[in-house]
C-alpha cells in the first residue's frame, strides 16, 4: 500500500474584487467542475470532501452544512476545516494517508465582498478583554508587527515596496489576478502611512474567488496512470502563542517550525538550493521577507538584500510569487492558501503559460493566518517522487 | 461557592488515584475553610458592578449576493409567481431554484413556473417567539411540498387563515400573496400559507 499523497486536479474561477453575478454556490461551483474536469473525475469518485471557511466571514453558523451541494459532496464524506486552503490540502492529504480514502477534494472560497465590515470581523478575532477594549483598529497590529521586523532584520520601508512592486507586476502576467499594476518605486513610498511604518499599499486588496484541488494516494494514481501528479512530499503546520502580548513580534516562529515540520518530511536539508521557487503569504509587503526567512531560505535581512537584487522575480534564480501573491492577486482569505498550491501545480506541470518558470520541480506553498494570529502552514510539493 | 461546595464534596469520596481528578488547588489553601466559602452572587451584584466584566455589542452586517438562481427566484416571487428549475438528467423538479444539480453536478438550465399551492409535509405549532417570549396565539410553520415538483421539495414558509387543531400533514394549502405594490422580491412576499 503506497500512501503518499499527489494533487491530480486544480480548478479556480480566478479572483477579483467583486461577484455580485454569482452566488458563492455557483461561484465554488464554477471551481469544482473545473476541478473534476481536470482531474478526470466524477464526484461520486472521491472518497472524501473538505471545506476551508469561517463561519462569521460567512455569516452563517455552522457553514458546515451549505458546503457539500457546490462541490458534488452532497450525501457524501464531507467536513469543514476553520484553517487556511493549505490546512485543507493537510487534511486531505492524512485522510488519504489513513488508508479510508483513495481520493479526497479540497474547497476554499472567499465572498469577503458580501462583509460590510471586513475589520469587524477581524476585530472580532481579537480578546475580548485584555485588547478590543481599546477600540482601535486591528490592523495597528500589522505595524507592531513590520517595526520589529524591520528593527531586528534591518530591513528599509523602501525594500517592503520592492516587494509590492514585484508582486503586483508578477500579477500582469497572471489571467487569475485581480490586482495587477506597472508601479514606480518612489509612488510606493509616497503611499500615505495607514498604521507607520505601514503605509495603505503595503496591504493587499481584498478579492473573491473559489478554489478547488482534487488529491488521490500514490495506488491510485499508479492505476489510473496520471500524467501529471504533484507529490505533496512535506506537511507542517505551527499554531504559536496567541497573545499579543507574549510573542515574539520580528519573527514568524509558526512558519520557522512548520517548515522544519515539512521540511524533515521532505527530506530537505538545504532548503535553498532544494526549493526552485516559493509561493507564500504577502497579506502585508514586509510578511514575504518575513517568511521568506522563516522558511528557513535566507538569514535575518537576507530576503531585503534579495529582492533588492532581484533575485526574487519571476526572471531570478529564486522567483518568489510569481503568481503575485495576495498584493497582486488579492486576498481571498482561505483560498489565497489554496491558490499558492494551484499556482505551484501549474508550474510544475509546464502548464503557465507567460508566467512559466524554467526547470523547476520543486516548490513550497506557506500560509499564515492573518491578523491577529500567529498560525502558519507549509507544504513541499515536488513533480517527481523522489525529486 | 456552589460549584466549588461541589467540587470539594467530590474530592473527598474519591480515593487516592482514582481518575479524573477533581481540579482543586492543593497545598495550604486547602486547609484553610475560607477557600470554598463565599457569597452568592445576584444579578444585582452584576448590574452595580460588584463583579468584574466586559461586554462588547456586535457590528456585523451583510449583504450576500443572490447569484443567478435565487436572484431571478425572487425576480419571480415580485411578480408574483413560483419558479422551480427541472433537472432532465436526475428528471428532478425543484425548488427554490438552482444553477446545478447536486445530485449529478451537471448545470441546470430549464426552469419552469410552478402552481403557487401544495401539501404540508411537516408543521409545527410554535408556541415561542425569536427571542422567547411566550406566544397566546401560536404561529405555525410548516414545509409544503410544491405541487409539480419531485418528491419531498418544498418551500418552508408558515400557514395562517387555519385553526392550528384543523392542521394535518398532507393538507392541501394554496399561498396568499401581498399586494403587488407590497412585494420586493423576498420570500416574505408570499404571506403565507392557506387551507384551499
Amino acid at each position: 500500500m503506497d500512501r503518499r499523497v499527489a494533487v491530480i486536479g486544480i480548478g479556480t474561477t480566478g479572483f477579483r474584487a467583486a461577484s455580485p453575478e454569482v452566488s458563492y454556490r455557483e461561484m465554488i461551483y464554477e471551481a469544482a467542475v473545473k476541478a473534476y474536469s481536470d482531474a478526470g473525475l466524477a464526484p461520486d469518485q472521491i472518497g472524501s470532501f473538505i471545506a476551508c471557511s469561517e463561519d462569521i466571514s460567512e455569516g452563517t453558523s455552522i457553514f458546515d452544512e451549505y458546503c457539500p451541494d457546490q462541490i458534488g459532496g452532497a450525501r457524501r464524506p464531507v467536513h469543514s476545516v476553520s484553517g487556511d486552503g493549505l490546512h485543507g490540502i493537510i487534511t486531505a492529504a492524512m485522510n488519504i494517508q489513513t488508508g479510508l480514502f483513495e481520493t479526497a477534494l479540497v474547497e476554499c472560497h472567499s465572498k469577503v465582498s458580501n462583509c460590510i465590515d471586513p475589520v469587524e470581523i477581524m476585530n472580532y478575532a481579537l480578546d475580548p478583554i485584555y485588547n478590543r477594549p481599546l477600540g482601535e483598529h486591528p490592523e495597528f497590529i500589522a505595524g507592531l508587527e513590520m517595526r520589529r521586523y524591520l528593527y531586528e532584520s534591518k530591513a528599509q520601508p523602501k525594500d517592503c515596496a520592492a516587494v509590492v512592486q514585484k508582486n503586483r507586476a508578477h500579477a500582469l502576467k497572471n489571467p487569475w489576478a485581480a490586482y495587477p499594476a506597472n508601479l514606480e518605486l518612489e509612488e510606493i513610498q509616497d503611499s500615505p502611512a495607514t498604521f507607520d511604518p505601514l503605509r495603505e499599499i503595503d496591504r493587499a486588496h481584498h478579492a473573491d474567488g473559489a478554489s478547488v484541488v482534487i488529491l488521490a494516494s500514490a495506488d491510485w494514481v499508479k492505476k489510473n496512470r496520471v500524467k501529471n501528479p504533484v507529490w505533496v512530499k512535506g506537511m507542517g503546520w505551527i499554531s504559536e502563542d496567541p497573545g499579543l502580548e507574549m510573542r515574539p513580534w520580528g519573527r514568524s516562529i509558526a512558519t520557522q517550525k512548520a517548515a522544519k515540520m515539512a521540511y524533515k518530511q521532505a527530506g530537505i536539508r538545504s532548503p535553498r538550493s532544494e526549493i526552485d521557487f516559493a509561493e507564500v503569504d504577502d497579506t502585508y509587503s514586509y510578511k514575504e521577507l518575513q517568511h521568506l526567512e522563516d522558511l528557513w531560505f535566507f538569514p535575518l535581512g537576507g530576503a531585503a538584500k534579495a529582492v533588492r537584487s532581484g533575485l526574487t522575480r519571476s526572471d531570478g534564480k529564486f522567483p518568489v510569487n510569481v503568481s503575485g501573491g495576495c498584493l497582486g492577486m488579492g486576498n481571498a482569505a482561505e483560498a489565497s492558501g489554496l491558490q499558492r498550491v494551484l499556482e505551484i501545480v501549474t508550474q510544475l506541470r509546464g502548464e503557465a503559460g507567460v508566467r512559466q518558470l524554467k526547470r523547476v520541480r520543486q516548490a513550497v506553498a506557506q500560509s499564515w493566518r492573518g491578523i491577529p494570529t500567529t498560525s502558519c502552514a507549509v507544504a513541499v510539493l515536488s513533480k517527481g517522487v523522489n525529486s | 461557592m456552589n460549584g466549588l461546595e461541589t467540587t470539594r464534596k467530590e474530592t473527598k469520596l474519591k480515593k487516592k488515584g482514582s481518575v479524573p481528578q477533581a481540579n482543586v488547588p492543593s497545598g495550604p489553601l486547602l486547609k484553610r475553610k475560607m477557600a470554598f466559602e463565599g457569597t452568592p452572587l445576584s444579578g444585582k451584584d452584576f448590574e452595580q458592578g460588584k463583579v468584574l466584566f466586559t461586554t462588547y455589542k456586535p457590528k456585523l452586517a451583510y449583504a450576500w449576493d443572490t447569484g443567478r438562481a435565487i436572484g431571478r427566484y425572487l425576480q419571480g416571487l415580485k411578480e408574483g409567481r413560483l419558479l422551480g428549475v427541472r433537472c432532465r438528467h436526475c428528471d428532478r423538479t425543484v425548488i427554490p431554484p438552482r444553477a446545478f444539480c447536486e445530485r449529478c453536478f451537471r448545470p441546470i438550465e430549464e426552469w419552469v413556473q410552478l402552481q403557487d399551492r401544495g401539501v404540508i409535509n411537516t408543521f409545527s405549532i410554535s408556541y415561542v417567539r425569536w427571542d422567547a417570549v411566550r406566544l397566546e396565539k401560536p404561529t405555525l410553520p410548516a414545509v409544503i411540498d410544491i405541487e409539480g415538483t419531485s418528491p419531498r421539495v418544498g418551500i418552508l414558509h408558515l400557514l395562517g387563515e387555519v385553526d392550528p387543531k384543523q392542521i394535518k400533514v398532507g393538507m392541501k394549502v394554496k399561498a396568499v400573496w401581498k399586494a403587488a405594490s407590497e412585494r420586493i422580491g423576498a420570500i416574505t412576499d408570499i404571506q403565507y400559507f392557506k387551507p384551499e
